[in-house]
């Protein structure tokens, strides 16, 4: 089965019903993709396909072949994406774990509204859950990150 | 004429139409339906707005913006409402296409989703139910015929009598619901009220 992962065609076999979560970490060795719930409640395993963002643990492999998939590794095109940017700047993360999938649904939020109000932030992450409760980071930054995205000065 | 011979007459030129509805003359000619034909259809309504109140139906077509879940008809896990798609975060992002055959997963659709603010299902009354689905601006724009297609083959539809996850379904069955939504149909999709036949 082929799929596309972060630009790059990859021949793997696998039966069409795993999950593409283990796809990414177990047959692709790219663990910046986390499990959390493995029950699509808590965001960690999010990542982009054709651009949306989905819950890898809950997607089927089968589902995604021949499609285009982005994950934390590949989201900056081999650089910094501006919200990486944003959260390394802020100092976002404590443990870390959730981050990624933050991550990936933050630059889901700023494709649909590039000026997020507090309440589009929330609302566009609340299904992405962090036990450290980083939360107020996490909106700040997603605020600094709009403006870096948007050319503006964040500072 | 003895006047009981109107409603066999009217019956056939009603099953003479559905058999050609390429007639053009077709709504038009139809004559009056006897009461028997429209007790029948209000009755056929009234089953058909018990399944659209079953949670598989109702859930997704909630009276306020949050989406339900479960046979209980919880409000949806995570905040999530009908504004979460706007804000980066569409259906599909739990709601896969297939999905994994596993316990505790969102249930599957190629088309998970909301219908706009103004197709609601809960708390509404049969005869309001009824009212609500003959107007296009309160189904999407879909016509009576429209909406037969859509009970009758949308894969969303389809999917309230197989969600899994050991989810109850309504009582009735598909082919039953369907006969009945067709059954109101062509009887010209009454509603109980004077002079209501919907063509």
């Amino acid at each position: 089965m082929k799929v596309i992962v972060n630009g790059t065609e990859v021949e793997i076999e696998v039966d069409g019903g795993t999950p593409v979560l283990w796809v990414l970490r177990d047959h692709l060795d790219m663990t910046g993709t986390k499990f959390g719930c493995g029950i699509a409640q808590c965001g960690a395993c999010t990542v982009h396909l054709d651009g949306q963002p989905i819950r890898s643990c809950v997607t089927p492999v089968s589902e995604v072949e021949g499609r285009e998939i982005t994950t934390i590794e590949g989201l900056g095109a081999g650089e910094l994406h501006p919200v990486q940017e944003a959260w390394i700047e802020l100092s976002v993360p404590q443990c870390g774990y959730c981050q990624s999938g933050q991550i990936m649904s933050t630059v889901a939020l700023l494709r649909a509204r590039p000026e997020p109000t507090d309440a589009d932030i929330d609302a566009a992450l609340s299904a992405n859950l962090c036990r450290c409760g980083t939360y107020p980071r996490i909106r700040k930054a997603v605020h600094r990150a709009a403006k870096m995205m948007r050319g503006e000065d964040g500072s | 004429m003895r006047p009981w011979l109107l409603l066999p007459l009217g019956l056939l030129a009603l099953l003479a139409s559905a058999a050609d509805p390429a007639s053009p003359e077709a709504p038009e000619a139809e004559p009056a339906l006897g009461p028997a034909t429209v007790k029948a259809a209000l009755a056929a309504f009234a089953d058909v707005a018990a399944v659209l109140q079953h949670p598989r139906c109702m859930n997704c077509h909630p009276a306020g913006d949050v989406p339900l879940q479960g046979d209980e008809s919880r409000p949806h896990a995570l905040q999530v409402t009908r504004f979460s798609p706007d804000v980066g975060l569409p259906c599909s992002t739990c709601h896969r296409e297939t999905g994994l055959d596993q316990p505790h997963l969102p249930p599957a659709n190629p088309h998970w989703s909301m219908p706009p603010a103004n197709q609601v299902f809960e708390g509404r009354s049969v005869q309001q139910l009824c009212l609500q689905l003959r107007d296009p601006a309160r189904t999407g724009g879909r016509d009576l015929a429209a909406l037969l297609e859509h009970v009758e083959h949308d894969s969303l539809v389809l999917y309230g009598w197989s969600p899994g996850l050991g989810l109850s379904v309504p009582e009735l069955s598909h082919e039953g619901f369907v006969a009945r939504f067709r059954t109101w149909v062509e009887a010209g999709a009454p509603c109980g009220i004077t002079d209501d036949t919907h063509r």
